[in-house]
């Protein structure tokens, strides 16, 4: 077989947009063409790439589809700024510059004969539906998965088909809250962490991942605690300003670590200190 | 069939109550059973007791001119509905509806007050249960007020 060239870390191939899909009012998923050495290699739950918008700029992504279908990637993405709305309205057969996929993934392997707990806050469901692709197409060899998901309001929800298929999988508790609900919201309404006391979760033999606004991190590792999980079995994805994505431009420092190469994922335990000190 | 005093003695609000005031209690309670959509409790009306809710879905709602009613929790089983009951003026702040068909046990809360006034050691004991219920309902309050999925970030 003839060797592949390993593609320069600092260069966008570009990529073909293969779908759009409207998730809620200002959030969109986007798949693409996955770059040859991607195909090749496939990507790690937590990983992100860096996505080149030809002519506008370069954001970090984190990707969101299924590791076992590595010739496309999948990208959630929120239309907040000029980049993301730019990237949220390219259309079909357009094309993308992808670099990545970049960081580290979530501890599947170390989460292997254990339940799993997943709490996502808002678009942080994103990095971690991986997670329950991943756990769900490789069932035995893991325990329960017990997902905790919280958004703003109804709307705001993402995947609302799938959340409705993974909470009748077996062995899953999907349980999902909205900070502020209508009248027409039969669902549970309250923030992510009071979603707790209805998880069925047996802490000595679980690891928790989680994913959101970093606040809502401070306070979801407060509760996991609460409920007996110990800090090195709980892990976080954090987000800088990430740049190069290979740790060479130190924008997304973050104390003694690079945001892009040593994380997104961290384990709670490393990184309880930098999250515990203001403005950093 | 399960006595009052039993489902006192299991609900999760009053884990480690002694029989004899799980008794107390039972003696000022009944159980109720509401329709999906049926009001609980509506705002500015007298509180005169609290829930503890055993099945189901309740939703506590506010309103605002010209919006529509918004949902700003839902209590479940295990749950406790209602605290304007122990302090003064007894008036309750929110409405609350059945969002599913709910079975709860209800305390009468002048029966309560009276019982609390006559055996201190009871009303420490329930006021013990409360100051949780109100720490943990404010502190999600304040996360809730952050709006930390707000577009605005």
């Amino acid at each position: 077989m003839a060797a592949v060239a390993k593609l320069d870390p600092m260069v966008p191939p570009p990529c073909a947009v293969r779908q759009v899909v409207k998730e809620t009012p200002d959030t969109f998923t986007l798949t693409l063409d996955s770059p040859r050495e991607t195909q090749r290699n496939g990507f790690l739950p937590g990983q992100f790439s860096m996505l080149w918008v030809f002519g506008v700029g370069e954001l970090p992504i984190s990707i969101s589809g299924d590791p076992a279908q590595p010739d496309r990637l999948t990208y959630t993405v929120r239309s907040v700024g000029q980049a993301t709305h730019a990237l949220v309205s390219e259309k079909v057969g357009g094309s993308i510059g992808v670099r990545g996929p970049f960081g580290t993934g979530w501890p599947l392997e170390a989460a292997h004969g254990r339940d799993v707990i997943v709490v996502a806050g808002g678009i942080g469901l994103a990095p971690l539906r991986p997670v329950i692709y991943h756990i769900l197409r490789h069932r035995r060899q893991y325990g329960r998965l017990v997902l905790l998901y919280g958004a703003r309001s109804p709307h705001d929800l993402l995947y609302r088909k799938e959340l409705a298929s993974w909470a009748r999988q077996p062995e899953t508790q999907a349980l999902i809250t909205v900070d502020y609900g209508g009248i027409a919201w039969h669902g549970h309404v309250g923030v992510v962490t009071t979603l707790f006391k209805f998880a069925r979760l047996q802490p000595s033999r679980s690891v928790a991942m989680v994913c959101g606004p970093e606040i809502m991190m401070r306070f979801v590792t407060r509760e996991l605690q609460n409920c007996g999980l110990k800090r090195d079995d709980i892990y976080l994805s954090l987000e800088r300003n990430m740049k190069c994505g290979i740790g060479l431009c130190g924008h997304c420092q973050y104390g003694p670590h690079f945001i892009c190469k040593d994380g997104p994922v961290f384990c709670y335990e490393s990184v309880r200190p930098l999250l515990e000190k203001y403005e950093l | 069939m399960e006595t009052l005093e039993r489902i006192i003695g299991q609900h999760p609000f009053f884990d480690g109550l002694g029989s004899d005031y799980a008794a107390l209690l039972a003696s000022c309670a009944c159980n109720r059973r509401f329709k999906a959509g049926e009001y609980i409790l509506r705002e500015g009306n007298e509180a005169n007791e609290f829930y503890l809710i055993r099945s189901g879905r309740v939703a506590l709602e506010t309103f605002a001119p010209q919006r529509r009613p918004i949902i700003v929790a839902t209590l479940a089983d295990g749950d406790i509905l209602g605290w304007s009951w122990l302090l003064p003026p007894h008036v309750w702040k929110f409405h609350a509806h059945a969002v599913e068909d709910t079975r709860a046990l209800a305390l009468d809360g002048k029966c309560l007050r009276m019982k609390c006034e006559e055996n201190h050691d009871l009303g420490y004991e329930l006021l013990k249960r409360f100051a949780q219920i109100v720490s943990q309902r404010l502190e999600a309050t304040r996360f809730q007020l952050l709006d930390v999925y707000s577009p605005k970030g």
